[in-house]
């Protein structure tokens, strides 16, 4: 491809390998750790699901059991497979007679390796073929009904109450969304567990649930059809319980998952060296799955000025980049993020926002990129508000973004009505269309704005990749290198969850799934 | 639709200002002329306009139009109104219980640490309960500030701890306990459902029962929040829209030095 901002792909390049070094680094920590929510996602991979009479979920109550007994470093593959052997029962039965205290799995005759493999492979088909079918239920809908151009149209739901939110779906879909969030409730990144079941109740968003997540495809399905156009939907693998919400999206044939390796270290404060291992199965799961994954760059904006950090979205993006490459997670299926959020009143932003969404383009051209809209100053002014909207749709069409994340006029004010949603579409709609081919018109002249901007930007992103390179990732998000955020390698929620592989630790779904489809 | 917008009729009705009747404003004093857009659970149609006309007129407006309908989705329809607002108020006779203390930039509030408490203010804050939301506490906070104003953590005098997001209220005053805090800043952005309320009221009833209350100065902020808000539900003061670093350190500096905070 010509770059229209004549960057130098040698500089790429070498960034690129600076990122893989980094990724390495944290890869070789990551494959000798299990996490418990890793080990939740196994049993989940068993088959087993449900609550107790005290609604905890019978993954957590077996991966406690182990965990409390210190014996997590088997992994819990290893115990239920030993218990299939001796009691010919499913990993469900077993799972119940556990919850019911009638069986200590910890307390079996081990099997044979190869007893072990043979008692646990028709479950491990039957999961990968629930999978598949997922999968190929969505490349069939795509190649029969047909999908909305990109950059596709991304709006949220967050009524707290599913049945509502998938009221506010169809409505968005049928005005033109191509991908429906549902926006989980605050909260619950931070929870040690997945909640069961239809919910009704959530602040700011709506509980993510495996059977939430049945609910709302089922009346994206329908809608889809009725509109002829197969429409999306996105949760959020994120938080302390990241594989399985990969896991139950993968059953359950979602198609977009918010997926960071960094963001809950930086913004849930979640123990870097969990979430790390955690998200390197999430991203397992989401490859094989088909899933796009979303980045939270953007997020960095938030907090760090969005024109002196825009290269430190660039080299996050890179190395998110790399660590999904490890995941076996292919490009098509990257959404990396970023976002316009710089501050309204700076002379040429736009001119800065294009340069940033330009070379992402061209730095990541076979990724679906997720564009953010802006946050940070949406003050209330909703009438100022739509126009901040329509000029970061610009850039969107302009740079062909992959998703577009729309903005809402009343951003800063409540959780999207209906009509907020709908005029946030007609705006995108409007621009798209009107503006559709100006990427292809317009090129940047050299030694202007646009063009030197991008190389400032680019040329910043390679002295961070530098000195993380030299430091490491996990010196360096101590130091507080993204999003002015500090974050001590043994600090933050959810460490006490992380564990040393033992000897006779097994996870056949990495090999199984990775890379694969 | 368009009937009133181009009208060319007198306007038959008293143009001075008077404060103890104010109305709202288009063109013309007096004119009470106001925009309002809603969605109606009800298909487009010529009974959709009537529905909000008369909607309207309950409201209190005159003459209501409807300029802009558009069924959102089956039995959903979105408006964009405009009406004579009938209605008028006392601007006189109004008062709004807020913040009085006067507004220092951030080297005057660090001159007037030195001079009247002698050593550095030590402020905690973050976003409580479950509340993931920092852009609000970062805005007070950090370094940089917001909209030209520095957060507190670039004052000289001050020394500032964010604690960042989904800091639980036992957390926050262990924290404010150890770290001897002058000033606890509580953010709130999420207030769906009131949700706000509930955890901003536990925090009180909480440092009540620890004993802390009358030793610290309280303030909470957050888009919804105001003052009056956060004095009924026992907090020192309420920072809401338009607020910087600026007034939330100068009210703490001063509330200090009338409390006789100082020597701690």
């Amino acid at each position: 491809m010509q770059s229209k901002l004549g960057l130098d792909f040698n500089k790429v390049a070498y960034a690129r390998k600076l990122a893989k070094s980094i990724a390495d680094g944290v890869q070789s920590y990551v494959e000798s750790y299990t996490t418990v929510a890793v080990e939740r996602t196994l049993c989940r991979l068993m088959g087993i699901d449900g609550v107790d009479r005290n609604l905890v979920p019978l993954p957590n109550i077996l991966v406690d059991e182990l965990k409390d007994k210190g014996v997590l470093s088997q992994g819990v593959l290893f115990f239920i497979a030993n218990a299939m052997v001796s009691t010919s029962l499913s990993p469900q039965k077993i799972a119940e007679k556990v919850a019911e205290g009638k069986l200590d799995i910890t307390k079996i005759d081990v099997a044979g390796k190869s007893e072990r493999e043979e008692a646990l492979r028709p479950y491990i088909e039957a999961s990968l073929g629930r999978i598949r079918e997922r999968r190929y239920r969505r490349e069939n809908y795509i190649s029969t009904l047909g999908e909305g151009l990109r950059p596709y149209l991304y709006v949220i739901v967050a009524t707290g109450n599913i049945y509502e939110d998938v009221v506010q779906a169809e409505a968005a879909a049928r005005q033109g969304a191509d991908i429906i969030a549902v926006i989980r409730t605050t909260g619950q990144s931070l929870l040690d567990y997945v909640p069961y079941g239809a919910t009704t109740e959530g602040f700011g968003g709506t509980y993510a649930t495996q059977e939430n997540f049945r609910i709302m495809r089922n009346a994206l399905d329908n809608v889809g059809e009725e509109v002829g156009r197969y429409i999306r939907l996105c949760n959020y693998c994120s938080g302390l319980c990241m594989p399985e919400i990969a896991i139950m999206g993968a059953f359950e044939g979602l198609d977009v998952m918010l997926n960071d390796a960094l963001y809950g270290i930086l913004f849930r404060d979640i123990n870097m060296q969990r979430t790390l291992i955690d998200q390197y199965f999430s991203r397992v799961i989401n490859g094989f799955a088909g899933v796009i994954i979303n980045t939270g760059e953007d997020n960095y904006l938030t907090t760090a000025d969005a024109y002196e950090q825009a290269h430190t979205v660039l080299a996050s993006d890179i190395i998110n980049e790399q660590l999904a490459l490890l995941a076996g997670l292919p490009e098509e299926q990257m959404g990396l993020g970023h976002a316009f959020e710089m501050n309204p009143e700076l002379e040429n932003g736009f001119l800065f926002e294009l340069a940033q969404a330009q070379m992402t383009r061209e730095i990541f051209p076979k990724a679906p990129l997720k564009y953010m809209p802006p946050t940070k100053f949406m003050t209330g002014n909703i009438f100022r508000g739509h126009i901040q909207d329509a000029l970061f749709n610009m850039i969107g069409i302009w740079t062909n973004q992959g998703i577009q994340l729309l903005g809402m006029p009343t951003e800063a004010i409540h959780t999207p009505f209906m009509s907020d949603r709908f005029l946030s579409i007609e705006n995108a709609k409007y621009i798209f269309n009107n503006m559709k081919s100006i990427g292809d018109e317009v090129e940047f002249k050299e030694g202007g704005i646009v063009r030197t901007r991008a190389k400032q930007v680019l040329d910043k992103s390679i002295k961070l990749l530098e000195r993380l390179n030299k430091e490491g990732l996990f010196a360096g998000l101590e130091k507080g290198i993204f999003a002015d955020v500090k974050r001590p390698f043994n600090g933050g929620k959810g460490l006490d969850g992380v564990c040393e592989k033992g000897e006779n630790y097994m996870n056949p779904f990495i090999n199984l799934m990775k890379g694969r489809k | 639709m368009s009937g009133g917008l181009y009208s060319m009729e007198g306007k038959d009705f008293d143009k001075t200002l008077d404060l103890t009747k104010v109305k709202p404003y288009g063109d013309t004093m007096n004119d009470g002329k106001t925009q309002l857009s809603f969605t109606l659970p009800v298909p487009a149609g010529e009974e959709a306009v009537e529905a909000a006309k008369q909607l309207m007129r309950k409201m209190g407006f005159d003459n209501p139009q409807v300029v802009f309908f558009k069924e959102l989705t089956p039995g959903f329809t979105f408006l964009n109104c405009y009406g004579t607002c009938l209605h008028t108020v006392d601007y006189t006779c109004i008062h709004v219980p807020k913040v009085e203390t006067e507004v220092m930039g951030m080297d005057e509030t660090d001159e007037f640490i030195k001079e009247n408490i002698g050593r550095k203010v030590i402020v905690i804050g973050a976003s409580t309960g479950t509340d993931a939301h920092t852009v609000g506490i970062d805005a007070i906070m950090n370094m940089k500030g917001y909209a030209g104003h520095y957060g507190i953590e670039r004052y000289e005098m001050i020394e500032a701890h964010n604690l960042g997001s989904q800091v639980s209220n036992e957390e926050f005053i262990a924290k404010a306990i150890e770290l001897k805090a002058d000033a606890m800043l509580v953010s709130q952005t999420v207030t769906q459902k009131d949700i706000h309320i509930q955890n901003l009221t536990e925090l009180v009833e909480m440092m009540e029962a620890e004993g802390l209350r009358k030793n610290v100065i309280l303030a909470c902020g957050g888009p919804r929040i105001t003052h009056e808000l956060a004095k009924e539900l026992g907090y020192d003061a309420g920072f809401g829209m338009n607020t910087y670093a600026d007034n939330v350190a100068s009210f703490i500096v001063h509330e200090m030095a009338r409390r006789g905070i100082a020597s701690k």
